[in-house]
């Protein structure tokens, strides 16, 4: 039951070529800048993100698809400043933009964790990103048909985990990680620290261990060095 | 004399009733925070998982896990909540929030919203902005009246990308505010100053105006005002 492993490194090294990957934050909070690195290390291509943004050289996932290694990015805003990555790469055409809305985004996501086959939305209609797709009334108001998005692996940060990989997350570091947690074959979790198991509480608990594969603890400076009154 | 920007948002802060629970957009709407009058108690949703999203931290106070939806480091106010984003588009599709104030390129005078694409945009990007149009009680636009070239934004039919159809109830503008009424455009009021005829002929669509539009209450001090600090 222990899901600790050492290093970034080896948590992200049986990812092949070819995967797809998502991969949680919104802004800075809650993105696995640490995993996202050591992926980076490991030179792949044809990979497919699933990421709300469309990357930084800061958060590493704009390093990512400045390197090459991605081909197709799903994705709701790749627009924001700093995004200069994917930006050139999409004006090359050496890159695949599928652009959601960011509540279908995460609705289709959860979907897919959640064992649905899709969901009908009223986001989209009679826009161009419902172009082509299964338009359907229901009670009297259009809805278009959504499909599930899951993926191979799901890079996620937490706040703390335990041993078993239960995981505690801090203030808007949540965003979209509790829900991929629920919806890659093998999520691994980067988490500020581990604590024993017993010692988070129940109540606490937002994503349950059954749903985490592999924890890396990577201690942040800012937390180490926060007074208790922040470290709430 | 047109509103400023600030004037915009002070007049949309001075509609917002107690209880409310708004998503502001960027730019010119999140300016209606500074104008929320005291005693009005009004939480701000935040699409990254945020009700109750307080004003940006004082530098150096930053929480490095605390940012709103256009990523700026913020504060919580008392009895805020923290949630992930599928919870927090349940709040915004479910229609849960009672008001969304939006910007907008163009909005038609059925209450069409474009504002996600401009037209030559070559990368697509749209964040929550079509969940957040279908979803809230009352979507109002703030905006000028006209772009930076003078045309009309207010107009018969989008020619941009639409956001969604149909989904526009208020239009506060430098100029005037307008209410989306059964399909047609009413003009409700006129910026001090501004007359009837100055909005008509900045505005790309039929408007219907009753025999008598009131002028916006708008303090004197506040006509002109311009946040130094945003």
């Amino acid at each position: 039951m222990d899901r600790v492993v050492a290093s970034c490194d080896e948590a992200v090294a049986d990812i092949p070529n070819g995967a797809s990957i998502m991969i949680g934050g919104f802004g800075p909070p809650g993105v696995p800048v640490n995993l996202v690195r050591a992926l980076r290390q490991r030179g792949l291509h044809d990979l497919v993100l699933i990421y709300c943004g469309g990357g930084t050289e800061e958060d590493g996932i704009g390093g990512l698809i400045a390197d090459g290694a991605v081909r197709k990015l799903i994705t709701s805003f790749p627009v924001h400043p700093g995004a200069h990555a994917v930006r050139e790469r999409y004006l090359q055409g050496e890159i695949e933009l599928e652009v959601v809305p960011q509540g279908t985004f995460v609705e289709r996501i959860r979907a897919a964790g959640a064992g649905l086959g899709g969901f009908y939305s009223p986001t989209g209609v009679g826009t161009e990103l419902a172009a082509g797709k299964e338009v359907r009334l229901i009670d009297g108001r259009a809805f278009v048909l959504e499909l599930p998005l899951p993926a191979d692996y799901a890079l996620i940060k937490a706040f703390r985990a335990d041993q078993w990989g239960n995981l505690v997350y801090r203030r808007t570091m949540r965003n979209f990680n509790p829900i991929m947690a629920t919806a890659a074959r093998m999520v691994i979790a980067e988490v500020d620290e581990v604590v024993p198991v017993g010692s988070l509480s129940p109540e606490e608990i937002e994503t349950p261990c059954l749903f985490v594969d592999r924890v890396v603890e990577v201690p942040r400076d800012w937390f180490r060095h926060a007074t208790s009154a922040e470290r709430r | 004399m047109p509103l400023t920007r600030e004037g915009i948002a002070y007049r949309i802060a001075h509609d917002l009733p107690d209880g409310s629970f708004v998503n502001l957009g960027f730019g010119m709407p999140s300016l209606v925070t500074h104008f929320l009058p005291l005693g009005k108690t009004v939480l701000i949703h935040s699409e990254n998982g945020i009700l109750g999203a307080g004003p940006k931290a004082p530098p150096g106070q930053e929480d490095p896990d605390l940012v709103n939806a256009n990523g700026d480091f913020v504060t919580l106010v008392p009895g805020a909540s923290l949630f992930d984003h599928a919870l927090s588009f349940t709040i915004v599709r479910g229609g849960h929030l009672t008001h969304a104030v939006l910007g907008a390129l163009q909005v038609s005078r059925r209450g069409d919203l474009a504002n996600w694409r401009i037209p030559g945009a070559r990368v697509p990007g749209v964040g929550g902005a079509m969940d957040i149009a279908v979803g809230a009680q009352r979507v109002w636009v703030a905006m000028t009246h006209t772009t930076d070239h003078g045309e009309p934004k207010i107009v018969e039919e989008c020619t941009y990308p639409l956001t969604a159809p149909r989904c526009v109830q208020r239009i506060y503008t430098d100029l005037a505010v307008l209410s989306v009424v059964g399909g047609e455009l009413l003009l409700e009021e006129v910026a001090p100053g501004v007359t009837v005829q100055d909005v008509t002929a900045r505005t790309g669509a039929s408007l219907t105006i009753p025999s008598r539009v009131p002028t916006m209450d708008i303090p004197a001090e506040l006509a002109g005002i311009q946040l130094v600090t945003v």
